[in-house]
């Protein structure tokens, strides 16, 4: 260590349990964040901070203004900007001596091996169910641990997987969750809220686990299931064993490379190869006027910026299917044509084979033909 | 039998409360799941889901003392 480094992380050096042989360690390892957002705020100052060598940061977003009540890494001069990008100069800026690497991208089966594979662990701060398994598997197959965390109004849940104790993984999200249920029960932040403080609370306890399992220092979560309910401020942390059925890690394993997990989480197998529109077909059908336009979002979001379809958010897309036309060009539409699908999907099961999902959503006409429009 | 349930997330939304008290006449955690299923039909959508009994993770076939806490904990995604 250099003098400046000794300084620098003198309050955690001088700690009995720490020493300066834990911040070599930290010194020498690399770590991947999915997500800069309400998580990866947290997680990224205090890895930095504690000067883990090397950090990769994974996040195709940009920062928009709903984000800024809890993912403190940003401010209101940086709307628009690269989530990944705008984290790298500010993270740079606490501890010059971190290298970053910066993945403008969204993670998935086809990349996910190659991002993992090069770092010593990965915290998963992103914020969708398919992410989350596959982000699990991915660790899994390459033998990562992963240092888990999920955000819900007042609750948050965190974890470590795939630890190495003893010789052997810990247990994986798969032990926890096995099955996925309906989209529908998984609402993200847009659609459920979160209280903006939530995530960093749970983000500074995934950077300690972090810190931890690096230095393999003191008892960490592998096995078992922290919740905290900042609501009643109620903690609870369950035993979680591993399970001899589990795909991925159990006596039979049925999973042994990446598989598709948007489908997987829609409890769907088969391709979903799925007709889509694009803006463009979009604005030329609503000029044509032979179009029912479907508007999944939630009320506040149409409030902000809509293309005057029908509103009917995605929740309520079952209960209220008998205002969507069985035959007849509809296209459903949501911010970014996730939800959209997912509307879809479910609509589907209801025999509905009418349905194109607008390609990219709000954001998308945005984007390429109404730069007016609000964002958010 | 008296179990306590303790609801997170969306299960708390479909029990309308974080803590409810259920008299059921089942023996396992398999009985406490139709019986919830019973009561809140929504339960259903969530029948994948491993219950989690005072502080540990459960199989369907792990039987119930009186006084128990039944935790229920779906997966939440957001970040």
């Amino acid at each position: 260590m250099t003098k400046e480094d000794q300084l620098r992380y003198s309050r955690q050096t001088i700690i009995p349990e720490f020493g300066e042989a834990g911040q070599e360690k930290l010194l020498a390892s690399s770590v991947l964040v999915i997500g800069a957002g309400g998580l990866g705020a947290p997680i990224l100052q205090y890895l930095t901070a504690a000067g883990i060598g090397r950090i990769g940061i994974v996040d195709f977003d940009e920062v928009s203004i709903s984000n800024l009540q809890r993912q403190v890494l940003f401010n209101t001069h940086e709307l628009g900007k690269s989530k990944a990008q705008t984290s790298k100069q500010k993270l740079s800026a606490l501890n010059p001596a971190t290298e970053f690497d910066v993945h403008e991208l969204a993670i998935n089966a086809t990349n996910a091996m190659d991002l993992i594979e090069p770092y010593d662990l990965v915290v998963d701060g992103s914020d969708n169910l398919a992410t989350r398994y596959l982000v699990n598997d991915a660790c899994f197959l390459l033998n990562k641990p992963l240092i888990y965390g999920a955000i819900f109004r007042f609750e948050g849940q965190v974890s470590v997987f795939n630890a190495l104790e003893n010789g052997k993984r810990g247990p994986n999200y798969r032990d926890l969750f096995p099955t996925p249920p309906p989209p529908e029960m998984v609402p993200s932040c847009s659609e459920g809220g979160v209280i903006g403080v939530l995530p960093g609370i749970i983000g500074a306890m995934m950077a300690s686990e972090a810190i931890k399992v690096l230095c393999q220092m003191g008892t960490t979560l592998s096995g078992k299931l922290f919740i905290f309910d900042a609501l009643d401020f109620s903690t609870h942390t369950l035993n979680v064993p591993a399970s001899a059925d589990n795909p991925l890690s159990g006596k039979h394993p049925s999973i042994t490379e990446l598989i598709d997990y948007e489908a997987f989480c829609m409890g769907q197998v088969e391709d979903k190869a799925q007709a889509e529109v694009t803006v463009h077909q979009l604005q030329h059908m609503l000029e044509e006027g032979n179009v029912t336009l479907i508007d999944v979002r939630e009320d506040y979001e149409y409030e902000i910026a809509n293309l005057g379809g029908e509103l009917i958010p995605l929740n309520k897309v079952l209960s209220r299917s008998e205002e969507i036309p069985t035959d007849g060009n509809v296209v459903v539409m949501c911010k970014m044509g996730g939800r959209s699908q997912k509307a879809i999907d479910l609509l589907k099961s209801k025999g509905y084979k009418n349905l194109k999902n607008l390609k990219g959503g709000i954001m998308a006409w945005r984007a390429e033909i109404d730069p007016e429009l609000q964002s958010y | 039998m008296k179990v306590t349930v303790t609801a997170f997330g969306i299960a708390k939304d479909i029990l309308n409360k974080k803590q409810t008290e259920v008299e059921y006449s089942g023996t396992t955690v398999a009985d406490l799941r139709q019986q919830l299923i019973q009561e809140f039909p929504e339960f259903a959508k969530l029948a994948s889901l491993k219950f989690a009994v005072n502080t540990d993770y459960v199989n369907d076939d792990f039987v119930l003392n009186s006084n128990d806490e039944v935790v229920l904990i779906p997966p939440v995604s957001g970040g």
